[in-house]
């Protein structure tokens, strides 16, 4: 039988091996040392590798940033962990006035690659300003990456990618699937590349563009259309959301010629935002109808009394799905 | 000028505090050019500045010693992470000057650090640099490599969070980093009163543990062996040290900036009794090291060196706008590709378009 991993599970042997195949890596990050980090994804590591490799850091966001760009800049390849998207905050100056243009800056002089790994989103029940979903901030600052993986497979080869990369990668993981979602992942190093898009389900009528935990609630949504209607929504999880895959984009439209984006970040001046800008300037003609975008509203993630009702579930996909494509029959 | 103790060793006369000291001639010597140099530089690119040679332009003079005798104490192999007006400590440590000039002129090329140096391009964003400088020492002590890093910053750094954070941690992790202040007493017009309610900016260092010295800063000599010092020190493995060192800039923040709106002349005048170059002018004609034909040459010398700079540095050939999209990533992605070829096609379609550069 295959062995099959959860994203924590995933992660942690991806920094195992990045750890264990280069002295130069090493963890930075609150409570990643002997607690494992507040999600376990570095469970073990701290045993295994002691303080010098994984290091348990003050509370200290810029500083663990600054440092880690600092060490990027002196050879290593350092992993920062931020304890939550939410907490990155202190850290956008480095990230956004630094991390991002000391390539261009020095004209490649110096390369930066450091990689900063959070938690991201909503959905399990955490308290207030745990839970936000603000990728589309560092989506709009050339020179850095952006990768959000949605299954175990995607999360251990995008992580040794963006350690392989030159290039800084913000590398955001969807908490609500950390322990949910669970698939094979083979044991040997390898890679997802970074840019590409994956096709997790064909389908003909609709392309449904999304990543992170959505993915799982556009699948969901695609089962009850496909009973129902009989509507059949092929899913493009974009994995990486810059530079995006506008390839895989284009070709699955090409088919469906109609295209929904899911995310649930606010709706307003999102990624989706971008996609629909593109894919609209680039395929007017073939489309049969507006693009759509199912998002988390234009508000602050709620408290978590009420988060479920702000994210996109897949009762939220279904209902607007239907509704779109009554609109057309009128 | 606070009362509180500062280190000094070269006095206002040219004469020495303390008589076991003993200061190297070609040092001494190598010093007085270094400032004569980074003076002759800074007048110079003012003028630039009102000539409409250069943009805007951060002048530091007055804080010649700071800069000049912290940069000396450097070994080969150290990082320096300056600010926008630390030319003078650039230039010491190797970066070209001629880059520094196009800087101010706006181009890519004067942000890319010179071969076997370790410089940063001059950081912006106040206090940025103070974490990461922290980061590149704790990286070369986890090599095991005999690098430091010494990174500059003004009084008005302290009051930011980076400048907290990089000092603590590098204090937690014993970071081979020598954390240079040179407090001049304003953050443009904001006065260091309204800065801090410390007494002083070495001060801060207790709270984190961190050994901490208060210097003259327009003193080259205290300057420089108490950054010498400070940076064996990191290198033997002791950690961090906060050197403040109190000193004046003489002109505006930048040339954008009129100082008179916030600083009284008379204070500005108090200042120069205090001048780092006549002070080592001093020291050098007490010890009979220059007389005035000797003087007169170090000057002449200056002029030469900084005018053939700047004459090349204006001879560079008008920017390529197309660099903008270079290097942003390590490969460029389709929509930079596809932005590039569409400018390309405009601007050869409309082949008479120059916009001025300054």
């Amino acid at each position: 039988m295959q062995r099959e991993l959860n994203l924590v599970q995933a992660l942690n042997e991806a920094l195992d091996l990045l750890l264990t195949d280069d002295d130069k890596v090493l963890l930075l990050g609150q409570d990643i040392g002997k607690n494992g980090g507040v999600f376990r994804v570095t469970e073990n590591l701290f045993n295994k590798f002691g303080d010098r490799r994984v290091v348990d850091t003050p509370l200290s966001e810029a500083g663990i940033v600054g440092c880690g760009i600092g060490m990027a800049l002196n050879g290593l390849k350092p992993i920062a962990e931020i304890e939550f998207f939410g907490f990155i905050y202190p850290a956008l100056e480095q990230i956004l006035s630094h991390l991002s243009r000391l390539r261009m800056r020095t004209q490649g002089k110096y390369k930066v690659p450091l990689i900063i790994r959070a938690p991201y989103g909503a959905g399990v029940r955490a308290p207030e300003l745990h839970s936000e979903s603000i990728e589309a901030l560092l989506f709009q600052s050339p020179g850095l990456k952006v990768v959000i993986p949605s299954n175990s497979y995607d999360a251990k080869g995008l992580l040794i990618a963006a350690s392989e990369s030159e290039d800084p990668v913000i590398f955001l993981e969807p908490m609500k699937i950390y322990r949910s979602i669970r698939h094979h992942v083979p044991e040997h190093r390898y890679t997802v590349p970074l840019g590409k898009a994956n096709v997790l389900k064909e389908g003909s009528d609709i392309t449904v563009i999304s990543w992170g935990s959505m993915i799982w609630n556009v699948a969901h949504a695609a089962e009850q259309l496909e009973k129902s209607h009989g509507i059949s929504l092929e899913i493009v999880d974009l994995r990486t959301l810059y530079p995006f895959d506008i390839e895989t984009i284009q070709e699955s439209i090409r088919k469906t010629r109609r295209a929904v984006i899911v995310h649930e970040a606010p709706l307003t001046g999102g990624v989706g935002a971008e996609l629909v800008a593109v894919i609209q300037e680039r395929m007017f003609s073939e489309l049969r109808s507006p693009i759509k975008r199912i998002t988390g509203f234009d508000v602050p993630v709620p408290q978590f009394s009420i988060e479920d009702y702000y994210l996109p579930s897949a009762e939220r996909i279904v209902y607007e799905i239907e509704k779109m494509l009554v609109s057309l029959v009128r | 000028m606070e009362n509180k103790q500062l280190v000094q060793i070269l006095n206002l006369d040219g004469s020495l505090s303390n008589g076991n000291i003993v200061i190297n001639e070609k040092l001494a010597i190598e010093m007085y050019k270094l400032l004569v140099i980074n003076r002759v530089f800074d007048r110079k690119l003012v003028n630039m500045q009102r000539k409409g040679q250069i943009g805007t332009y951060a002048s530091f003079e007055g804080q010649e010693a700071s800069q000049v005798g912290s940069a000396m104490s450097l070994l080969e192999q150290d990082w320096m992470f300056p600010t926008y007006r630390d030319h003078a400590a650039m230039l010491t440590f190797g970066y070209e000057m001629v880059k520094i000039i196009w800087y101010w002129m706006g181009r890519i090329e004067g942000c890319i650090p010179p071969n076997h140096r370790n410089i940063l391009p001059p950081y912006v964003p106040i206090a940025t640099q103070i974490p990461q400088a922290t980061g590149a020492a704790w990286a070369s002590k986890y090599k095991n490599h005999d690098a430091c890093s010494l990174v500059y910053f003004g009084d008005g750094a302290t009051s930011e969070g980076d400048f907290h954070e990089g000092l603590n941690m590098a204090s937690v992790f014993k970071a081979p980093v020598v954390f240079f202040c040179q407090n001049n007493g304003y953050a443009i017009s904001v006065p260091y009163s309204r800065q801090t309610a410390s007494e002083t900016i070495a001060q801060k260092a207790i709270a984190y543990g961190m050994d901490n010295v208060r210097i003259d800063g327009n003193d080259v000599f205290a300057v420089y062996l108490t950054t010498k010092n400070a940076l064996e020190a990191a290198r033997s493995g002791k950690g961090p040290t906060l050197i403040e060192a109190v000193t004046y800039r003489y002109g505006p923040h930048t040339t954008a900036d009129d100082a008179s709106r916030y600083r009284s002349t008379e204070e500005g005048e108090a200042w120069k009794s205090r001048d780092p170059i006549l002070r080592l002018e001093a020291y050098l004609s007490r010890q009979g090291l220059l007389n005035q034909d000797e003087q007169g040459s170090v000057y002449r010398e200056a002029e030469l060196l900084v005018n053939d700079g700047i004459k090349y540095a204006l001879s560079i050939p008008k920017a390529d706008p197309n660099i903008m999209f270079e290097n942003v990533l390590s490969e460029k992605p389709w929509n930079v590709q596809e932005q590039e070829s569409n400018f390309n096609r405009f601007m050869q379609r409309s082949s008479s378009i120059e916009f001025t550069e300054g």
